[in-house]
């Protein structure tokens, strides 16, 4: 089977630093797939050479075996691969709605179409849908910039899920969300997961988030990939320990 | 919701009311003065859409209503009927600002400021110094006002009525662009454009889009702008218009539907009005923006919801978003 996502050797060098130092992996239609690593281990630039807001300084990314290396991350989206960013990014003007309707109406249509076509793009029902879910009924018509921290960050999340993406990267989905709203967030994945045959790779330090999320992890160290294995294994591995412990 | 909806009505038809009955109580210069209001107002709305919604910041929009003002004295003398020019003056205008977009996809900001500030230059040292083409500062005179199905806009009331229909016009080009997915993509872009790149929005496409939207409006403005004055020269479309287009937009309220018909109306109106006061009237005026922008960066339409949420409290009004 074609992996949806393939990332080949990849580096990144920022001057003399390497920040993303030879990374491979593979991720198999409809795996959830976990990133951990100590800060600094270059998790989130592997994720913005993945998807086009920075250029790798060498190797490929395949996306359903096709090469998409540094394409622009709206072509990317496009093709149904979708991501949220470590630190929050909504628009806090709009309200949570109108974030939603963004979210997904570049997905559909024409410029000429988004111009003369319907004002909410056909997305009204799936902004509602989201809106449900994530119990943000009441703040619906607000402006986003008003919510809570955590809040804003499941909307962060939702806005990913909007147009019904094959493939999403996570990173830190769970940073500053309340338990409750983390176990809302977890079963939202795992029924995209489930239903919508949706592949998941997410960076996180929230260790029982990650674990009993994923189904396999990968471990980031100084740029470097350190180890890689279900949650059981890479939790036992001592080089693991040691990095995140120290010597 | 309901309440604000209401009210928004109640006051549009005021206005509208007081705006067709203002010029029989005026004389012809006072109604000279309301029509460039109009005008004016057309112009800061092209670059409420560029500024305003998708945070383009541009110095360039004198040189577009330039551009649409020398569109028309040139075509209406040589017998082109005005719709044909005000057409042009708007298609024109698009793709000059579609081209002048292009810097805007590299910088940003006050970066951009000073792109826009050498193209309004450059524009003016074209209308003045291409006497073969503008008449250079001799300028052009003769520019008929049109006659619409039989309708003569020559008097300075009949041509206030046009000004008023072609505002009416342009206000209902740009309210169907802000509340269309592309008025959203514009603030998206505004906002955070790194994550409206991820959201699948194109904003290259949408950067230079605004550009364009905005500097057709701005045309359209300029097509009428000769007309109406009947003469043009270059004086009128130095980085000083610019300056006071952006002062429009800022004082009514940037990225705000209603911002740009009330900046113009303080930048055009209040100047005429406060004429009482004789030497003082500048000093008065640039006092009023100083503290209002001190005090209300938010601009007037700020202001006003600021005062409307005063009253109507304690309820809560949600939905205050701008689209």
């Amino acid at each position: 089977m074609t992996p949806v996502l393939a990332v080949e050797r990849i580096t990144k060098l920022f001057g003399g630093i390497v920040a993303v130092d030879d990374v491979s992996f593979a991720v198999r239609p409809g795996e959830m797939l976990g990133i951990i690593g100590p800060n600094g281990s270059g998790k989130s630039t592997l994720f913005n050479c993945i998807l086009g807001q920075l250029r790798p300084t060498a190797g490929e990314v395949r996306i359903d075996g096709e090469r998409v290396t540094a394409m622009r991350p709206c072509d990317l989206n496009r093709r149904g691969v979708s991501r949220t960013f470590q630190l929050l990014q909504i628009f806090p003007q709009l309200s949570v709605r109108e974030n939603l309707i963004l979210a997904g109406q570049e997905h559909r249509g024409t410029m000429a179409t988004r111009l003369f076509g319907r004002r909410d793009a056909g997305l009204s029902e799936a902004a509602a849908r989201m809106i449900r879910f994530f119990r943000l009924e009441h703040l619906a018509d607000a402006p986003a910039g008003g919510l809570s921290y955590g809040q804003q960050k499941l909307l962060d999340a939702a806005m990913a899920f909007m147009a019904g993406p094959r493939l999403v990267l996570l990173d830190e989905p769970a940073g500053g969300v309340n338990p409750t709203m983390l176990a809302g967030l977890k079963d939202r994945l795992e029924a995209m997961n489930r239903d919508e045959g949706a592949t998941f790779v997410v960076i996180e330090h929230n260790m029982e988030f990650v674990m009993s999320l994923c189904t396999r992890i990968l471990v980031l160290a100084e740029g470097r990939m350190l180890a890689e294995g279900t949650p059981g294994e890479v939790r036992a591995n001592p080089a693991v320990i040691e990095a995140y412990l120290g010597h | 919701m309901r309440r604000t909806g209401w009210l928004g009505c109640a006051a549009a038809a005021l206005a509208i009311a007081a705006l067709v009955a203002a010029p029989f109580f005026l004389r012809p210069y006072g109604i000279y003065v309301l029509s460039l209001w109009a005008v004016m107002t057309m112009a800061a709305i092209g670059l409420n859409l560029t500024l305003g919604y998708a945070g383009q910041v541009s110095l360039a929009q004198a040189a577009f209503v330039g551009i649409g003002a020398y569109t028309s004295a040139l075509l209406i003398p040589a017998g082109w009927p005005f719709w044909s020019a005000f057409l042009l003056a708007g298609l024109l205008c698009f793709a000059v600002g579609w081209l002048l977009g292009y810097p805007a996809l590299r910088v940003q900001h006050h970066y951009l400021a000073f792109v826009t500030l050498a193209f309004t230059t450059l524009a003016f040292l074209v209308f003045r110094n291409e006497a073969w083409l503008t008449g250079g500062i001799f300028g052009i005179a003769n520019i008929r006002r049109p006659s619409v199905l039989g309708w003569e806009t020559g008097r300075p009331r009949d041509f206030y009525f046009f000004c008023l229909l072609v505002l009416g016009v342009v206000t209902l080009l740009a309210w169907w662009i802000v509340r269309s997915p592309w008025g959203r993509a514009f603030v998206a872009l505004r906002e955070n454009p790194v994550r409206a790149l991820s959201l699948g929005v194109d904003t290259r496409r949408y950067t230079l889009m605004a550009f364009a939207t905005g500097s057709a409006l701005g045309g359209l403005a300029g097509a009428v702008y000769a007309p109406l004055v009947q003469f043009v020269d270059p004086t009128p479309f130095t980085l000083l218009l610019s300056l006071n287009l952006l002062l429009m937009v800022v004082v009514g309220g940037s990225g705000t539907f209603l911002g740009p018909f009330l900046g113009a109306a303080v930048a055009v109106l209040l100047p005429e009005w406060l004429r009482f006061s004789q030497g003082w009237y500048l000093i008065i005026y640039a006092a009023l923006v100083m503290v209002l922008m001190a005090f209300c960066p938010s601009g007037l339409i700020g202001l006003a919801g600021r005062l409307f949420r005063r009253t109507a409290a304690p309820r809560r009004v949600a939905g205050g978003a701008t689209p």
